[in-house]
């Protein structure tokens, strides 16, 4: 079991016939993961790498029973990439592409969340179920199968976190990357609660970073529901107030959105923060030492959350 | 993107928004003129991309032209330091002149995006002038929200009900419903971040004028208006940062001497984390992009090198699907280009990773291979000898 996509996901690309669409497509389906479509308008009746394309996502669904996109449409015809896959009563959309105007997704947010499809992204690494699926341009061989969930902001400190996990021997049943972007599709809450419900995720690991009060809330939320042990990393302690880094969600103003008051509200509501990104996994395991659930190999390391000097 | 105050001044009047009587200069002579065809008595308002300029001396009111020419001479090419700008300040290098106005009330007004809700949000407060976040922390009650939905878009009751809820009546009420609609026109035609009137201001007479504005445009979506590009004034930018922007690369300068270079954002600043906790002082951040390609990694290269206070550089680079020993070659390219002596400490993760390790080896550059995150971060503070 796991949370969104498994080994029985049938997958549309959108943008399959891209230069970075065709690319990852092929990496996933190396992967293992079942592609059974691809979208791209004008190119309808193509096969590509043996993938069938058709103009739109609902003639790839009635064609081939996809339920899943993946997306890789460039920024201009992103957001109606979005909207097409939640017309065409899709479960899930993971749109990978980068750089959609904030306007564009503000629509395209509104009638997503009114329709039955959920959406991952945009601007995310994808999401990846170790040895069933995986739909997104995450490397797949630091990933492990196993009892940890992961879901995180960012995209390589996602991969960072997720080596150290599998180095200690502790594996993953889903990792989600939500994204960087100002509006984005599921939210860390939206994502624990599927893992609090899946019956082979036993612990999640959570990757936040400065800027918006998503992390708060998810610690407000993880006090009152959470039935599992959670460790976090929150990325930025050092960083200046005022500057944007890199992600257009990442930047402290008015003195909202800093690390320590992250790491602080976590901390309060019983989640184990690791002090340093060297020492995420050990965080993790930590924390699942302190809720005597424990499956893992006890590789003897610094406690997280003592400084190293 | 950020604009300046009179741009976004002239941006919001094409939308039907009043604003006062003004002229942009550049030299003293300029000011003067402007201040004599205003009558004399005027404000001077030094443009720079930073908010809080009033406190820092940059907005004066004078009574005569040689006033204002004085007052100029001070201002132009002086270095503001506000609460926004950083203890560097930034240089004034055009004046913007505006009619003296007698304010009756003033007003706070913008639209923004709400990330919970994901929607454009409108905030308005009877308490303009000031900083708003001020206004939140002391006094919650004086802001009035209200989410916009992005299919009835702002209607002119919702408008209607802030604008009582500001307390104004009659003429003047109905002239900021019209103001609001026109905002939130702007906001969206313009593909704004950020639309701010701060202060809105009744005058004694009883008209509305924006009298401070800022205006800041989504950066997605610069391709739909090919103006932009040109509004942009790049003597307020660090001209690393521009060179950076070129190459789609995300720079920031800091005060440090380790130069780093790392792929994500997220990962950028985790870095950037450990390296202090080592001891250890950045002296900027880089974000190359997620998948980080030869040409990039060689230009960002290039760029942090050429920052004088650099002593030492950290790569840190998650390549994943990417292959280090692509990597390797475009650091060991920049490096030898630029005649790189410096040290360097290069912490790599992906396909071909030992191919990519031999090759630094094998270049005969000052490099040492950092074997994680915490190895890397140890040998860079160690080999630049800072740090306990």
């Amino acid at each position: 079991m796991s949370i969104l996509i498994d080994k029985n996901s049938r997958i549309v690309v959108q943008g399959i016939t891209g230069r970075s669409g065709l690319f990852h497509t092929q990496q996933c389906r190396a992967y293992g993961t079942n592609i059974v479509a691809g979208v791209t308008p004008g190119k309808g009746g193509i096969h590509i790498d043996g993938i069938p394309v058709f103009n739109t996502v609902e003639e790839a669904v009635r064609y081939t029973k996809a339920n899943v996109a993946m997306i890789f449409v460039p920024p201009p015809g992103a957001a109606d990439a979005i909207l097409e896959a939640c017309d065409a009563g899709l479960d899930l959309a993971v749109c990978i592409t980068e750089g959609i105007p904030v306007r564009d997704m503000v629509m395209a947010r509104a009638v997503q969340q009114d329709s039955k499809t959920r959406l991952v992204g945009p601007n995310c690494p994808g999401v990846i179920t170790p040895g069933q699926c995986k739909l997104g341009i995450m490397p797949g061989y630091i990933h492990k199968p196993g009892k940890v969930g992961v879901v995180s902001r960012s995209g390589t400190l996602t991969y960072e976190a997720v080596k150290q996990l599998s180095d200690i021997g502790l594996g993953q049943s889903t990792c989600v990357g939500i994204g960087g972007d100002p509006i984005i599709g599921m939210k860390f809450i939206d994502v624990l609660k599927l893992f609090n419900e899946d019956p082979n995720t036993d612990a999640v690991f959570m990757i936040g970073e400065i800027g918006g009060g998503a992390e708060e809330e998810a610690a407000h939320w993880i006090r009152e529901n959470m039935k599992k042990p959670v460790a976090a990393f929150i990325a930025g302690v050092t960083a200046p107030q005022g500057k944007r880094m890199g992600h257009a969600g990442a930047i402290i103003t008015g003195g909202k959105g800093k690390a320590e008051d992250k790491i602080r509200t976590l901390n309060d509501c019983g989640v184990t923060v690791a002090t340093s990104p060297t020492r995420m996994g050990d965080a993790m395991q930590e924390a699942l030492g302190a809720a005597g659930t424990s499956p893992a190999p006890t590789t003897a390391k610094p406690a997280a959350q003592k400084k190293k000097k | 993107m950020n604009i300046h105050e009179y741009q976004a001044k002239e941006i919001l009047n094409g939308f039907g928004i009043p604003i006062p009587r003004s002229r942009v200069a550049l030299t003293a002579d300029q000011v003067e003129r402007a201040a004599k065809e205003m009558g004399g008595h005027c404000v001077i308002k030094a443009q720079i991309y930073a908010g809080g300029r009033g406190k820092a001396g940059g907005v004066k009111i004078v009574h005569h032209p040689e006033q204002a020419n004085d007052v100029a001479k001070e201002l132009f090419g002086k270095k503001l330091v506000t609460i926004q700008t950083g203890p560097e300040g930034l240089k004034v290098r055009r004046i913007l002149i505006e009619e003296a106005v007698e304010i009756a009330r003033e007003f706070y007004v913008s639209i923004t995006l709400d990330r919970e809700s994901s929607r454009y949000c409108l905030i308005a407060s009877a308490e303009g002038g000031v900083e708003i976040e001020e206004v939140a922390r002391k006094s919650p009650e004086k802001i009035h929200m209200l989410t916009i939905d992005p299919f009835t878009g702002l209607r002119p009751y919702q408008a209607r009900k802030i604008a009582l809820a500001l307390g104004l009546t009659g003429v003047v009420c109905e002239d900021c419903v019209e103001l609001l609609l026109n905002l939130y026109k702007c906001c969206l035609e313009r593909d704004c971040f950020l639309v701010e009137i701060n202060p809105l201001v009744v005058t004694k007479a009883g008209w509305l004028l924006a009298m401070d504005a800022k205006m800041s445009f989504d950066d997605n979506a610069v391709y739909r208006h090919r103006e932009y590009p040109d509004m942009v004034d790049y003597s307020q930018l660090d001209p690393l940062e521009i060179t950076a922007g070129k190459y789609d690369l995300a720079y920031i300068k800091l005060t440090g001497s380790i130069g780093c270079m790392v792929n994500g954002a997220g990962l950028a600043m985790a870095t950037l984390d450990v390296l202090k906790e080592f001891g250890g002082e950045p002296a900027n951040f880089l974000d190359v992009g997620g998948g980080a390609t030869r040409e990039k990694v060689a230009e960002a290269f290039k760029i942090i090198l050429e920052d004088s206070d650099v002593k030492a550089v950290f790569v840190n680079i998650f390549g994943g699907i990417m292959r280090c020993d692509v990597i390797a070659q475009g650091i060991i390219e920049a490096a030898s280009e630029v005649k790189c002596t410096l040290p360097i400490v290069v912490r790599m993760d992906g396909s071909h990773v030992e191919e990519g390790k031999k090759l630094l080896k094998e270049s005969g550059l000052n490099v040492q291979i950092g074997e994680n995150l915490g190895d890397g971060a140890a040998k860079i503070v160690k080999m630049l000898g800072q740090g306990g």
